[in-house]
């Protein structure tokens, strides 16, 4: 079972890595987004590092969302899909080699650039640290989910502005706590524990629901 | 092995079939024929499990295809009209990353024979996309050089290969059905057969022809 994890995930990187573009687009997209705040809203280094730990979580959210669509869609295109759901194999497993690719292709970018974007923002040493983490154990949440949506809206015409309509509002809880976590270190430390915490509660029941539901979501979308 | 009663599947409005039976043993191809648009993709489809049939079931060594799910994808190599390969990747790690997933990992020296055999010797470092729509169809046909699941699923099997690839694949339909296995395939053409029996089914029309002693058709 782990080889065909491994094989899916190893496949996946493999494709990204002779196609940079999708991942660089992502990347750039969150520098960008997260770098046009504080040109919009001026320098006054209050308000920004009042508006920081938001503005980095909206950006990391619109950005994961960006690549979502291609998550299954390349697959279905040319018949891979078809066969990955022939293979004999748990399509769950399959599917979470998938979503754990999408997420170091996409996600983890993002985690390693956030202190870099986030000095515009003033944050101090401290919450960046707390923001690289919240990201860490967050954003793996928002593939999770977001492979929930793919499978579902997969071969649909505006499959993309329905994807984001599903998608964002399951984001909600991942955007509140993890920005929570950022704007609390500013005041203590350790009061970032328990938002910390829960994050990771989701991250745990997604990883555990979420392959399941887009597995039956994507039988259903190739029906 | 492969027992079907009373299969129905209508896709939007029209009925494509109803009230469709057949049984297939082992060392038996069934060939599938029909004018296009008569619903022989659909119950490609139906046979492999990906899509579920509106009535009727299907049933493999005795056993309903839904609860048997998995097991029964790994008796099973389903060929359709995507060739199913990534066009980033090269002929052999495509080849590759299937057989892994089949769960009937194969080393490389097998891949690139079964390359070489199917004509595409010289062609298995290039990314699939490099290669003509007739090469890339010989390159997914190699899976079935590889495979060793006792049933084959072939839609179209033909279309796209040249004189001497044709050849070949007939070749190696007649040699699966000889060892024992099934075919279900669709085409156009006459598939001749060393050994085993042939089975026809129209789809789309009343009249059946049987060659072979075999439950008929309806």
């Amino acid at each position: 079972m782990f080889r065909v994890f491994y094989c899916v995930l190893a496949r996946d990187i493999t494709l990204a890595m002779r196609r940079r573009t999708d991942v660089l687009t992502t990347l750039f997209f969150f520098v960008i987004v997260v770098s046009l705040f504080p040109l919009g809203v001026g320098s006054e280094r209050e308000q920004l590092r009042l508006l920081g730990p938001g503005v980095v979580w909206v950006a990391a959210l619109l950005a994961s969302m960006l690549a979502l669509e291609r998550l299954f869609a390349a697959d279905y295109d040319d018949g891979t899909l078809e066969q990955l759901l022939l293979t004999g194999q748990p399509l769950a497993v399959l599917v979470l080699g998938k979503v754990v690719a999408h997420w170091l292709l996409t996600g983890l970018p993002l985690v390693l650039i956030a202190p870099l974007v986030a000095m515009q923002y003033h944050l101090s040493p401290p919450a960046i640290w707390v923001m690289m983490a919240a990201l860490a154990i967050g954003t793996p949440v928002l593939s999770l989910i977001g492979a929930i949506g793919a499978a579902l809206t997969l071969g649909l015409r505006g499959g993309g502005i329905l994807l984001s309509l599903l998608i964002l509002p399951l984001y909600v809880p991942v955007l509140v706590y993890g920005a929570g976590a950022v704007s609390v270190s500013a005041i203590d430390i350790a009061d970032t524990e328990p938002y910390l915490s829960l994050l990771s509660a989701f991250l745990l029941g997604a990883s555990l629901l979420a392959p399941l539901a887009a597995a039956a979501a994507l039988r259903i979308s190739l029906e | 092995m492969l027992d079907v009663t009373d299969l129905a599947c209508r896709r939007g409005e029209r009925d494509l079939f109803s009230g469709l039976g057949f049984q297939l043993p082992a060392r038996t191809l069934l060939h599938v024929r029909g004018r296009n648009g008569s619903g022989k993709t659909s119950l490609l489809r139906v046979l492999c499990g990906l899509l579920r049939p509106d009535a009727g079931s299907i049933r493999w060594r005795g056993e309903n295809i839904r609860e048997l799910a998995e097991d029964y994808h790994r008796d099973l190599l389903y060929f359709g009209h995507l060739n199913g390969l990534k066009a980033d990747l090269t002929g052999l790690e495509n080849l590759r990353i299937a057989s892994t997933l089949d769960q009937a990992p194969v080393d490389e020296d097998a891949i690139i024979e079964a390359l070489a055999r199917i004509g595409l010797e010289g062609f298995e470092d290039l990314p699939t996309r490099m290669l003509s729509q007739g090469q890339k169809k010989r390159v997914a046909l190699a899976r079935l050089i590889l495979s060793k699941a006792p049933l084959w699923i072939l839609d179209e099997p033909f279309t796209a290969l040249d004189v001497d690839a044709v050849e070949f694949l007939q070749q190696l339909i007649s040699a699966q059905v000889a060892d024992g296995g099934s075919v279900v395939l669709t085409t156009h053409q006459e598939v001749p057969l060393t050994r085993g029996a042939i089975q026809r089914l129209t789809l789309g029309e009343t009249v059946d022809d049987l060659d072979a002693a075999t439950p008929a058709a309806h």
